[in-house]
């Protein structure tokens, strides 16, 4: 009890350097991965809590590795199971703070399934979704998320197939909290995971990452300096949806139902007329066409594109069994043993 | 009861209660052996479920039967051939009348033996008419037209008078074997608590059954089956799975962890999963996965987190949870796989029992990847087996498959119910702040590393799906390291023989024949080689719990018989695994495959044919 307090009246300062494993990082020289693994033990570092507390759960992939980065509890696991492994083990031990790493084969493909249900169930978990639109350990086949026409080892003559879009598929399985971020942006992906820790309840954070060997410049358009702030919207909660070199682009809603870049100072648009986001509202209406925004239509989204408050799963179980607790009258097992039909043999 | 003419007193009855899946067959049958095993009489009770759950009315498909076997002495098996057989309905009688002993009684409801239901169960002519049925004590009653005279004032609807008809069925059965009626009586007030006609209705039909079987002449006798001599104690009845589940809570009791249970609907294990979520008042945590793999994965994950996770399946789910089954063997996390054997392959028979997930236990995972594996042998063991499991698990750090079948499942019998004091204490491997952790390194006696839960300041630490290097856990591709752990994970397994009994054996040592068995078909093969005790022959029986790794004296006391006979409801898994074993030995076999159990009467005449050969 005593060492509780006192871990909460004056938690240790801690350092990014202090989540670092000494496991030396193998990813390729460039890979979009390293600049995650920065944000995440910048973010950590932030957060307030003892390192015995972070459990960092992965499946298998390049981005899977990371677990074994962090000096903080970790659990590479099997292919596209992450999301259960880190279900059950916040079920268990509601104190932990998981972040489950997966890519896009790993979270889309094969643990699809386990993806959704998570999302569904509303586990208190930060789910880090790389997405480089490739399978880079395999060395350089299509993926889920891969655009339509992609030539890869296993799709010589361009993919037949529709991509996925991660927003859509989560907030179909009814997410509360879905954010975006590059990463090569150390600061929004840190500022993201502070938030995304901060919600109770699954929260997604995609990351655009970059695989320079496999799929170079999956995200170039959104990323080149030349043009990467024309086609970015940082968004923020209460704040309007304004970007562009200029800042003088912003989204305004058009008749159609459709959302419409407008320019400030062009055709009588003033910055009033430009819509203000608001991450908390629970109808997914405007969250999802911010987040199926592509380039070069639209910028795209980044930041927190919904954030809305309920309980988690594991809430709902404790209190569920302290309800039930409170009620029975069965204690502990003889109680169990004991109860209902019993006869005496003398 | 005075008026009772003639009393017969018997040794054991089987009764079979039969009917429409609408009848309430299994409320029947539940009450009769309740009130026999309050009675004091040894039971062992096995539902029939009907495939189905909607298949046509009257037509065989949609049989649904109770079949108890109660006795003066003790009784292991539901027993062959009923003594008793109730039909409700002639799908009823067509579908159970193989299963009655010549001779045996026959108690129909005449209202339902119209031209239409004959036609629905495949009647060419009325079986009550013609003399197929001669050789039976066939006693005609219409129930149904009986039970609505009863109830004709009492107030309650068509339907629900139709629905108490199986109470003076019952009511029939109790005065046959002068049972009293208390305990169905106190049982039909307390579930229609709310509906006092529906309670006042019932126990009057009971009543009207009783009191016509004592009426009508075609009884001219009962029976009376003395109690048991059974051991003193507090006794209840208990299913199968009902006693898995508990053995499961006991063990997370007496380990004092938390119990989590990832689990998938499947038949016939779905009663364990929903028992547990039932137990949420000792504080058990069940999550109902979105698949088989998401049962184990988020077991895995649990443990990982420091409870005691187990998950729950029957065969097809268990090749469904074979990858991650190798995760928690390659990370050494304690994990019970619970497996209720149903018929198989793939979809095969889910609601009927067999022993043919043996070899998937043993060997189905990809690479060397050896898990203890342990069979429960009867309903109310299947406590003891799986406290035994977890307490192998959470000792060892290891998974281990618990093996139990849809007739132990299923069937239920009443078990002595044990102190948690005298259940053997679980020491469970916790690392403790301050400790020196290295993941991988190991106590001596079980090669056990040690469980550092998160949470846990200073033992942050990695583990996971890839080779680790010995003692400090970090991956490792080098090749003599892959041999070594591969080599630990085998030992570690071996070595659990040193924490299990020895195998015993029911018989002489120097007996001509040996009965080799495991699991679920403890009851019949022990009552079989008991019946050819009593006859003198020269038989003896070794049943197995312990599957992998086998009792330190199993190749001492196989050798030591000259015909050594091995029976399982399978093609003769286990005695492949232990013709691997012990190559210089002869193992003959028996097997059966028609999702049902050995009958006693084969098995004897099996071994009674071994006994002859020389
Ligand atoms: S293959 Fe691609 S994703 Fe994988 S480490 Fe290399 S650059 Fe990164």
């Amino acid at each position: 009890m005593a060492d509780s307090l006192l871990k909460q009246a004056a938690p240790e300062k801690l350092t990014p350097k202090d989540f670092k494993s000494d496991q030396e990082v193998r990813w390729c020289p460039g890979c979009g991965d390293h600049g995650v693994l920065n944000s995440v033990q910048k973010a950590m570092a932030l957060m307030g809590k003892p390192k015995e507390d972070f459990a960092v759960i992965s499946g298998i992939g390049c981005s899977s590795r990371f677990p074994y980065y962090m000096d903080t509890y970790g659990f590479h696991s099997i292919h596209g199971r992450a999301a259960a492994i880190a279900s059950g083990a916040k079920s268990a031990n509601p104190d932990l703070e998981i972040l489950q790493v997966s890519g896009d084969g790993d979270a889309l493909a094969i643990g699809g399934n386990h993806f959704i249900h998570a999302v569904r169930r509303n586990i208190d978990m930060t789910i880090l979704l790389f997405n480089n639109e490739i399978y880079g350990l395999t060395k350089g086949q299509y993926s889920p998320t891969s655009k339509h026409g992609m030539v890869t080892k296993t799709s010589p003559f361009g993919t037949i197939e529709q991509p996925f879009h991660p927003a859509e598929l989560a907030l179909g399985a009814q997410s509360k909290f879905y954010a975006r971020s590059i990463d090569t942006n150390i600061k929004l992906t840190s500022e993201i995971l502070l938030d995304a820790t901060k919600h109770r309840g699954t929260s997604i954070v995609e990351v655009l990452q970059n695989c320079v060997i496999y799929n170079d410049g999956a995200h170039s358009l959104i990323t080149d300096k030349n043009t990467k702030e024309e086609y970015q919207l940082v968004l923020r909660h209460g704040e309007r949806m304004i970007f562009g070199k200029e800042k003088n682009k912003g989204l305004v809603m058009g008749g159609n139902g459709k959302l419409v870049v407008v320019t400030i100072g062009e055709h009588g648009i003033t910055e009033q007329d430009i819509l203000i986001h608001d991450a908390h509202t629970p109808d997914p209406h405007m969250h999802w066409l911010l987040s199926n925004m592509t380039a070069p239509e639209y910028p795209v989204a980044l930041g927190v594109i919904r954030d809305v408050a309920a309980l988690s799963y594991e809430e709902k179980m404790v209190q569920q069994i302290k309800d039930v607790q409170a009620q029975s009258s069965i204690k502990c097992m003889d109680d169990l043993l004991n109860s209902g039909d019993t006869w005496e043999v003398e | 009861m005075s008026q009772k003419t003639k009393v017969i007193e018997k040794e054991e009855v089987v009764i079979r209660f039969s009917g429409d899946s609408g009848d309430g067959m299994q409320l029947t049958g539940t009450q009769f052996s309740d009130t026999s095993a309050l009675f004091g009489n040894d039971v062992a009770t096995f539902p029939d479920y009907p495939a189905e759950i909607r298949a046509p009315q009257g037509t065989v498909g949609g049989v649904s039967g109770f079949q108890l076997h109660f006795g003066h002495t003790e009784v292991n098996t539901p027993g062959d051939y009923a003594d008793v057989l109730v039909a409700m309905n002639p799908a009823a009688l067509k579908a159970n009348l193989k299963w009655v002993k010549a001779s045996g009684t026959i108690i129909v409801n005449e209202d339902s033996f119209t031209d239409r239901n004959l036609e629905k169960a495949g009647y060419d002519s009325d079986p009550l008419q013609d003399d197929k049925l001669a050789d039976y004590n066939l006693i005609k009653a219409r129930v149904t037209s009986l039970t609505k005279e009863c109830l004709k004032d009492s107030g309650l609807d068509q339907k629900s008078i139709l629905r108490s008809k199986n109470m003076f069925a019952l009511g029939m059965v109790y005065w046959m074997f002068d049972r009293p009626l208390e305990h169905t009586e106190e049982f039909i007030e307390s579930k229609f608590k709310k509906h006092p006609l529906v309670v006042d209705g019932n126990k009057k039909v009971l009543r009207a059954g009783y009191n016509f079987a004592k009426t009508i002449e075609a009884l001219a006798y009962n029976y009376s089956v003395a109690p048991a001599k059974i051991k003193k104690g507090t006794y209840r009845n208990i299913t199968g799975n009902k006693a898995t589940a508990w053995g499961l809570i006991a063990a997370a009791e007496k380990a004092g962890l938390p119990l989590f249970c990832g689990s998938y609907p499947i038949t016939p294990a779905t009663e364990i999963l929903q028992e547990l979520a039932a137990r949420k008042d000792l504080g058990v945590k069940t999550f109902q996965a979105e698949d088989e793999i998401a049962g184990i994965c988020t077991a895995i994950g649990a443990s990982f987190a420091g409870n005691f996770a187990v998950t729950t399946t029957s065969g097809p789910g268990l090749a469904l949870k074979t990858e991650a089954a190798g995760l928690a063997v390659m990370t050494e996390l304690p994990l019970v796989i619970v497996n209720v054997q149903r018929g198989g392959p793939s979809t095969g028979l889910p609601t009927k029992t067999e022993q043919s997930d043996l070899m998937q236990a043993i060997h189905g995972r990809s690479g060397e990847c050896p898990m203890p594996v342990i069979a429960a042998s009867t309903p109310s063991n299947c406590f003891e087996y799986a406290y035994r499991a977890s307490k192998i698990a959470l000792e060892h750090m290891t998974p281990v498959i618990l093996l139990t079948d849809g007739f132990l499942a299923n069937g239920a019998e009443p078990w002595r119910i044990p102190k948690m004091a005298d259940l053997s204490p679980i020491t469970v491997p916790l690392a403790k702040e301050g400790d020196d952790y290295m993941p991988y390194a190991r106590d001596e006696e079980k090669l056990a590393r040690k469980w550092a839960v998160p949470g846990t300041k200073g033992l942050e630490h990695r583990i996971g799906g890839l080779e680790k290097m010995d003692v400090t856990g970090t991956v490792s591709y080098v090749p003599e390291n892959h041999q070594v752990m591969t080599d630990i994970r085998s030992e570690r397994v071996r070595k659990v023989a040193n924490f299990i009994p020895d195998l015993p054996v029911k018989g002489e040592e120097n007996a001509d024949v040996l009965v080799v068995g495991w699991g679920g078909t403890y009851g019949h093969l022990t009552t079989a080689v008991r019946e050819l005790q009593k006859e003198d022959k020269s038989i003896a029986l070794a049943h197995f719990n312990y599957i992998l790794p086998l009792p330190k004296n199993t190749e001492e006391v196989l050798k030591r018989y000259k015909k050594v006979i091995v029976c399982e409801l399978n093609d003769g898994q286990f005695a492949e695994y232990l013709r691997s074993n012990f190559q210089d030995i002869k193992f003959e076999q028996y097997n059966k495959l028609q999702g049902l159990p050995f009958t006693v009467k084969e098995l004897k005449e099996t071994f009674n044919q071994l006994l002859e050969e020389k």
